[in-house]
């Protein structure tokens, strides 16, 4: 496989048979995010079975998303759409009565062309419940990306500086006048001028809330300010948008969020690497902070002090090797974190890659492979999971990132693997949580060493000998 | 449109799919979008299985709706047949992509010129039949194939086997318990002096199907897999099938007495009466054990049961006849299969519930409050919110009903299996009288040591807050060890700041 080192990453495009979750499993996480909404898949049961069953979602004590199961008659075109799915909202409505319905279309919506876009504004004047419309399908988009349709159609629900939007601020004001009750005025203002003065500033992509809190204080900590994230806690607290604002992506894979924030919202996108790993983190304020024309403070010693802490498990890592069979479009973000950490990353597969979007991070990853002397990995877009397992096969890296179908047969065959869904799910952002992500790495490593103090290999037979 | 929020049965794929790949050296190939292969997850992780599952997706995406799938399906078919030397690939389609109407047949046939494997398409109405109608059709559709590829050439056995043998139909892939009982099955068939002359599909190899029609009958031990076949059977060549379902010792001596008769119809001598017997009363405990002083407090508890018609039906018999527990309702959501059921099981219940509908049946517990529930992953669910014990006794199959141990639900053994689950489900014996006496287990309020008096460490509202939001089960080490990191530190409030960089420094 290494024949010469190339000096710019190598991309190829297999346009293979892969495995990946379908788009739709971004409901999983993003319902309990937005705690005051409904998801809507309207699909088959094949959507349906997926997420009961892969997803391991199963919709128990307070369900807050459903299927809308297409039978043989919507298929057919017998029975009314419009009329089928306000019977579903209303029921939705009497039952939940969220704050937002998010329909999820799906590859069936696509393929029998129901014109969700054009049923939603009639439906939501009729029930008075705003509806968003996503097209998470599988034809498009591969499984994180189906929050990336979910944030795009949601951009265009920010309030923009409307009469409304005013109101609802002053009345805001008032909330905060009242908790600040008691405090005095100058204390008050101290909180507001530990920020720089600096345009509105928005974040997007759905992170758990306690991630949220640790990333808008990383970056209070420069004196930057976040107005808001896209997507709220709540529907009704989505940010507001106005031209000229600034905004930035904390997860790779939300392209068309941030086309659509620059190209519909005319807000303006901070390109960084994104805020997974010290190295990540560092590089994602400075980059803020050197748009907002602010002298970064204390990253150096930040960062170090993130390094040293990791030093046992850094110890494990150095030197092995990784390849990622590519799932959840966290790919080179991983990568490039982890080839700081002293790895060696022979391939990374990725369904999809916007070269635009990811351009800041694939310029670290380039950066990071030079200043730690490691061969450049290729980067296969839409990877054939047949030929990277002859790969692997070749390669026999250390770990081998995965998706869950290839996990236990690759385990069979002495390679170890690692879940890429988990890294989908815990929290990875920040320099917080940096540890959490080789905590995750190094676990197949550390499992292999303890089963082998265990005594594993010769657990029965060197009784044998005797 | 139907509003679901759970499926008791998945879509047909699914089951055509568990047939395809349970058999060795079949590869299906899915003509559908990328992630409808979540099979391959479901395989791969419940059933542990050590080799990569054998499905590919030949992936739809805006190409092939824009212009039809082409080359690409036919392609992947042959691409298969180089690279794994299949016997046989099975294309189908999905839900989703079957809305295509495209002729998959079509494909099927050029792609069996170039392929050195048979090819076929699963024939299945996606919309009309569910997962296990499926795999019920795609295996007759397969046995079909090659019995009737055997015939042409020429190449079917003549005759039986010398010794009474049996086919056993239906053990697949994520199956409720099917590797178990098909070991007990074997046992059985072993210990009846009967030759078991193939299972089908799981680890059969189809070049074998043509010696199907050697075995003396055909046992069909579920409902949901394996009746079509048998049926097809039968009707080609006169084998007959025995469908009673061999689970809890009435049903399993019943079955017995008809393989029995079915052996000695074709001119064999058996008796397994004295075997019946001295299994009943010996070898399984369970007969005993519901005549055990144990079981008495059992008498005339309530119970319902729910589940596919297989499981459903024979644990209903098994409760209401073997254990003199009192069936409120029984259930199942095999709806094409309504019939049988209340058949079955009319007179061991009071009232039977044919539905689809998970939110029905959990209203209809609720409604009963029975002191055990029989169901499915999605009823213990709801009896874990009613505060009633359930025993899984049917698919959907989750990773507990792949235990590690042996536990299979037909046969003596399975007799046992089902006897504990019955008795564990159920508040104990003395534990019930205790309780009554005394009103719980914990009476008393928990008394939580608090930190150490001395200290003065306080935890502001925000931080307060986030602790909060810390999930339960770790919530308790997080506090402690922000706390010892704040006084090593010589913090006196915790705040957020304090908090993350006690995370950062010791990983709470």
């Amino acid at each position: 496989m290494t024949i010469a080192q190339p000096d710019s990453l190598n991309f190829e495009c297999e346009t293979g048979n892969y495995h990946t979750f379908c788009p739709i499993s971004c409901v999983a996480w993003l319902y309990q995010k937005i705690e005051d909404s409904f998801f809507l898949v309207i699909g088959t049961k094949t959507c349906g079975y997926f997420l009961q069953n892969a997803m391991g979602v199963m919709i128990f004590a307070e369900p807050r998303y459903a299927m809308a199961e297409l039978e043989e008659g919507d298929i057919s075109a017998q029975l009314n759409d419009y009329e089928e799915l306000k019977r579903l909202c209303d029921q939705i409505k009497r039952d939940r009565n969220p704050s937002v319905i998010v329909w999820i279309g799906t590859c069936t919506t696509e393929i029998i062309k129901m014109d969700l876009e054009g049923l939603a504004p009639r439906l939501e004047a009729e029930i008075g419940i705003p509806i968003v419309v996503a097209r998470a399908n599988g034809l498009d988009y591969a499984f994180t990306q189906g929050e990336d349709t979910v944030l795009a159609a949601m951009a265009a629900r920010c309030p923009d500086k409307s009469p409304l939007a005013e109101a609802e601020k002053n009345e805001r004001n008032a909330i905060s006048k009242l908790l600040n009750f008691g405090r005095k005025k100058e204390d008050v203002a101290t909180a507001e001028a530990e920020y720089v003065d600096h345009p509105p500033f928005v974040l997007f992509g759905s992170l758990p809330d306690p991630v949220v809190t640790q990333l808008t204080l990383e970056l209070k900590k420069q004196g930057i300010k976040v107005s808001g994230w896209l997507p709220a806690k709540r529907y009704t607290e989505l940010p507001v948008l106005e031209e000229g604002y600034y905004v930035s992506g904390v997860n790779p894979f939300l392209s068309r969020t941030a086309t659509t924030l620059m190209r519909r919202r005319k807000c303006k996108l901070i390109g960084a690497p994104f805020p997974i790993g010290p190295d990540g983190t560092r590089a994602w304020i400075e980059k803020i902070c050197s748009v907002f024309g602010i002298e970064p403070k204390g990253l150096d010693e930040r960062e170090a002090q993130i390094w040293a802490s990791m030093e046992d498990y850094l110890q494990l890592i150095r030197g092995k090797s990784v390849f990622f069979m590519g799932d959840n479009l966290l790919e080179i973000s991983l990568a490039r974190f982890l080839v700081r950490c002293g790895m060696t990353v022979p391939e990374i597969g990725i369904p999809y890659m916007d070269k635009r979007y990811q351009a800041a991070e694939l310029a670290l990853l380039e950066k990071t492979c030079h200043e730690m002397n490691v061969p450049l990995p290729t980067i296969v877009e839409k990877p054939d999971n047949y030929n990277q397992i002859q790969r692997i096969k070749q390669l026999t890296p250390d770990l081998v990132i995965t998706g869950m179908a290839h996990a236990n047969p690759l385990e069979a065959r002495g390679i170890n693997t690692k879940w890429s869904v988990e890294f989908t799910f815990a929290q990875i952002h920040g320099f917080t949580n940096a540890r959490d992500i080789l905590e995750l790495v190094t676990r197949p490593l550390r499992r292999n060493n303890s089963l082998k103090d265990l005594g594993w290999e010769k657990l029965v037979k060197e009784e044998a000998k005797v | 449109m139907k509003l679901a929020y759970w499926m008791y049965a998945g879509p047909a794929h699914i089951g055509t799919l568990r047939v395809s790949s349970s058999f060795k050296n079949v590869h299906a190939i899915m003509h559908a979008p990328i992630g409808d292969d979540y099979f391959n997850v479901m395989r791969s992780m419940l059933e542990r299985d050590r080799n990569f599952t054998p499905v590919t997706i030949s992936s739809v995406d805006r190409n092939v709706l824009a212009r039809g799938s082409q080359e690409k399906v036919v392609d992947n078919i042959t691409r298969k047949d180089v690279e794994e030397h299949p016997d046989l690939i099975v294309l189908t389609p999905t839900c989703t992509s079957s809305i295509l109407q495209e002729d998959l047949e079509n494909f099927v046939e050029r792609a069996s010129i170039e392929a050195k494997a048979d090819v076929m398409l699963a024939d299945v109405n996606h919309y009309r039949v569910n997962e296990l109608q499926a795999a019920d059709i795609t295996l007759r559709q397969i046995v079909q194939l090659y019995i009737e590829k055997a015939r042409k050439k020429g190449d079917l056995p003549e005759g039986k086997t010398q010794k009474p043998s049996v086919n056993i139909i239906g053990i697949s892939s994520l199956g409720f318990h099917n590797h178990h009982d098909c070991t007990e099955l074997k046992k059985l068939m072993t210990d009846l002096g009967i030759e078991v002359n193939a299972v089908i599909p799981e680890g059969a190899s189809v070049l074998e199907l043509k010696n199907l029609p050697r075995a003396w009958f055909n046992l069909v031990p579920y409902r949901e897999l394996g009746l079509m076949t048998g049926r097809y059977l039968e009707q080609e060549f006169g084998m007959p099938y025995i469908d009673i379902t061999p689970m809890g010792v009435v049903e399993t001596a019943r079955c017995i007495r008809k393989i029995q008769q079915v052996i000695n119809a074709q001119g064999g001598d058996v008796d397994y009466e004295d075997f019946i017997n001295d299994q009943t009363l010996y070898v399984s405990q369970a007969a005993w054990f519901s005549r055990s002083i144990d079981c008495q407090n059992l008498t005339g508890k309530k119970a319902v049961v729910f589940g596919d018609s297989t499981h459903a039906a024979a644990m209903t018999k098994v409760l209401a006849r073997e254990m003199g527990i009192h069936v409120v309702w029984a259930g199942t959501y095999c709806k094409y299969d309504a019939d049988w059921f209340r058949e079955q099981v009319s007179e061991y219940c009071d009232e039977i519930i044919v539905t689809e509908d998970h939110g029905q049946i959990g209203d209809a517990i609720a409604r009963v409050e029975p002191s055990a529930i029989f169901g499915t992953q999605m009823e213990r669910h709801v009896g874990k919110r009613l505060n009633i014990p359930c025993g899984v006794i049917a698919a959907p199959v989750h990773i507990q009903n792949f235990p590690i141990g042996y536990k299979p639900f037909l046969g003596y053994e399975g007799t046992n299996q089902v006897a504990d689950l019955v008795y564990n489900s159920f508040t104990l014996g003395m534990e019930d009288h205790l309780l009554e006496i005394f009103g719980g287990h914990d009476t008393k309020e928990v008394i939580t040591k608090g930190i150490s008096a001395d200290s003065d460490l306080g935890w502001n509202k925000e931080a307060q807050a986030e602790l909060n939001k810390v999930p339960g089960f770790v919530r308790g080490k997080v506090k402690r060890n922000t706390e010892k990191f704040a006084r090593d530190r010589g913090f006196s409030v915790i705040t957020l700041e304090v908090m993350y960089a006690a995370k950062e420094s010791v990983g709470a």
